[in-house]
């Protein structure tokens, strides 16, 4: 391998591990829904292209900095998600039904209607948000004069990936620490015996979906200095979270963190080696290799191992 | 007389063109059919079998461009797409079953659509075969009539229709309504599920690819982003039977009529004509809550709502 195929490889990962935290922290939003509730939110990425839209807003009447308005779009879509679980899904988990799925194509129907609701207001155009900071980038060579290959780090991408990090720490340490965390965790668990603990599982659940949707609101403020942004863009980024949710195990934030870093590492290799219309073919061969090889997730990998030693 | 009633239905149908229809009005109609054979194809696998596909789009995609592939590599009749669209549909749906149907409930749902979504793509970048995103174009037409184009629609409807009316009432039909209802149980009764399974995908993908096989010939232009559409193709499908009715014979007809009509209606009002996935999507809560089981299904409780008794 020459230096600069070398290069190359290095760059790709890079960039992979950026995408793939932002990644893992909208697969978190859905797994955590999917863990308590039980039912898969199919209107996942809308939420993400709505919690952009108010980032999008703030930046473009506002000028407030799309990491700043995290603080805005964030509660904005719990408050969203609240609503949506308790006056759309919660009526629909009551209702008796031939197919069972109904709550899943219901939210089918909640993510079409943003998405369209989003083209009335905003139209179909491209959108960005032109931070002045979007080109800046810290390269090897301006620290390392010596170094044999040129590697650089994007400042956006690595800012978005920092606070994902910091989003991430702080639910976890929300999830395990606190009361209301345990009581969510024991929900998902067995709602039953949680609901014989005391637990208010109604309550968990409107809130659960709430928090679901302020992290991939949050999600949003944090991709949109680094993507652009358009309606339809929600049905994209459902199914990357839902991919993650599989790859990593179902319901679980340790196995979305991993698939996350995973798919965005394989997305990167495919789009440098293969070309960049194939990322969407690669993201889904992943899904169909984890299907096949590791139905359990990367989470039942990592229990068999803890199991056997 | 309820025994009679889809051959009465077919005649009526039938005759329809002699009435000199408009040109728009036989596309309608056309449409129509077509809706209601993709619904029964869905039906067959999500009302009867519970296993619900939001991937349908890849197997009308995968009949579409067998017809349009043939045409456009091999230079014949783009007809014959319709009888080899059963092959093609066929294998596509053993691979699509044999990696899906180990996911369960939601989550067999959301891998076909993933599925479809990775049929799109591929359509999308192979473009030695495909054309990619500039499609396929059939240079002359058959008719330029609609007539003609709605008798074979029709005449696949009514093969559809019959095939699925003795699927369902055979033995195979009350082992799909067993896996509905509660897959351990049917399995723990000596069923092979996953065979069943993957039977049901099959035959309902290969009705789904033959609409595909006529959209081509019909329409005469095809491109990835028309036949592998999500939210045009497989959440229509699944709009067609929820709105007309789960596991019901006619609920496919019933939620064909109303989607196709909906949808030209809301296109022919000028400034809402963008919103239609609004109402779409509005229309689908609406059902989902209010009547769960579709028209046709929960039709003794729209009686009731109505105030109509059983012996008026």
């Amino acid at each position: 391998m020459t230096s600069a195929q070398l290069e190359v490889l290095l760059q790709t990962l890079i960039s992979g591990l950026l995408l793939g935290g932002l990644y893992a922290l909208i697969g978190i939003g859905m797994t955590l829904i999917m863990g308590v509730m039980k039912i898969i939110n199919l209107a996942h990425g809308e939420l993400m292209m709505v919690g952009m839209y108010v980032a999008y807003v703030l930046f473009s009447s506002f000028h407030i900095d799309p990491y700043l308005s995290i603080l805005i779009a964030a509660p904005l879509l719990f408050i969203l998600g609240v609503l949506l679980q308790k006056y759309l899904v919660n009526p629909v988990l009551k209702v008796d039904a031939i197919i069972p799925e109904n709550q899943v194509i219901l939210t089918v129907g909640i993510g079409m209607v943003l998405s369209n609701i989003a083209t009335m207001i905003f139209s179909s155009d491209y959108k960005t948000t032109p931070v002045e900071y979007a080109t800046k980038a810290w390269y090897l060579s301006d620290y390392w004069k010596a170094s044999p290959i040129e590697l650089s780090l994007s400042m956006p991408w690595s800012v978005s990936f920092v606070f994902a990090l910091l989003i991430t720490l702080g639910l976890w340490f929300f999830l395990t620490k606190t009361d209301m965390g345990k009581s969510i965790r024991a929900t998902a668990q067995d709602k039953d015996a949680a609901l014989m603990m005391g637990v208010n599982v109604e309550r968990m659940r409107v809130f659960t979906f709430g928090l679901g949707s302020a992290i991939v609101g949050a999600a949003g403020c944090l991709f949109i200095p680094i993507y652009y942004l358009y309606p339809d863009l929600g049905g994209q980024f459902t199914l990357i979270a839902f991919v993650i949710t599989i790859l990593g195990g179902l319901g679980s934030t340790i196995g979305a963190i991993v698939g996350g870093l995973i798919l965005g590492i394989f997305e990167s290799l495919t789009s440098t080696y293969i070309g960049m219309g194939w990322a969407p073919v690669g993201r889904f061969a992943i899904f169909v290799a984890a299907l096949i090889f590791i139905p359990g997730g990367i989470v039942s990998v990592l229990k068999r191992r803890r199991l056997s030693r | 007389m309820k025994k009679a009633s889809p051959y009465l239905l077919a005649a009526i149908l039938a005759v329809l063109p002699l009435l000199g229809l408009s040109s728009y009005w036989m596309h309608i109609l056309i449409l129509v059919v077509m809706w209601s054979v993709i619904g029964m194809a869905w039906n067959l696998l999500g009302g009867y079998c519970g296993q619900v596909s939001f991937g349908h789009a890849a197997f009308f995609g995968v009949g579409a461009y067998t017809s349009g592939i043939l045409y456009n590599k091999l230079h014949i009749s783009a007809w014959w797409g319709i009888p080899l669209s059963i092959v093609a549909t066929a294998v596509f749906a053993l691979v699509i079953g044999f990696i899906c149907l180990r996911l369960r409930g939601p989550f067999f749902a959301l891998g076909t659509l993933a599925m479809g979504v990775i049929l799109r793509v591929s359509a999308e970048n192979l473009t030695g075969i495909t054309e990619g995103d500039l499609g396929i174009m059939l240079q002359e037409r058959t008719w330029v009539e609609k007539t003609w184009y709605f008798y074979i629609i029709l005449l696949l409807a009514m093969l559809a229709f019959i095939a699925i009316k003795m699927i369902v009432e055979s033995k195979l039909g009350y082992y799909f309504v067993a896996i509905r209802e509660d897959q351990d149980a049917a399995e723990s009764l000596g069923i092979n599920t996953t065979f069943y399974k993957t039977v049901a995908l099959t035959l309902s993908a290969v009705i789904t690819g033959l609409a595909g096989a006529f959209y081509t010939n019909y329409m005469g232009y095809i491109d990835p982003k028309i036949v592998f559409a999500l939210h045009d193709i497989s959440v229509v499908t699944i709009m067609v039977v929820m709105v007309g009715g789960v596991a019901t014979y006619w609920g496919p007809f019933v939620g064909a009529i109303i989607m196709v009509f909906l949808a030209e209606m809301i296109r022919s009002i000028p400034k809402l004509g963008a919103a239609h996935h609004t109402f779409f999507g509005i229309l689908l809560i609406v059902i989902i809550i209010y009547l769960p089981n579709g028209i046709v299904g929960d039709l003794p409780k729209l009686k009731r709502l109505f105030g109509v008794r059983r012996s008026a």
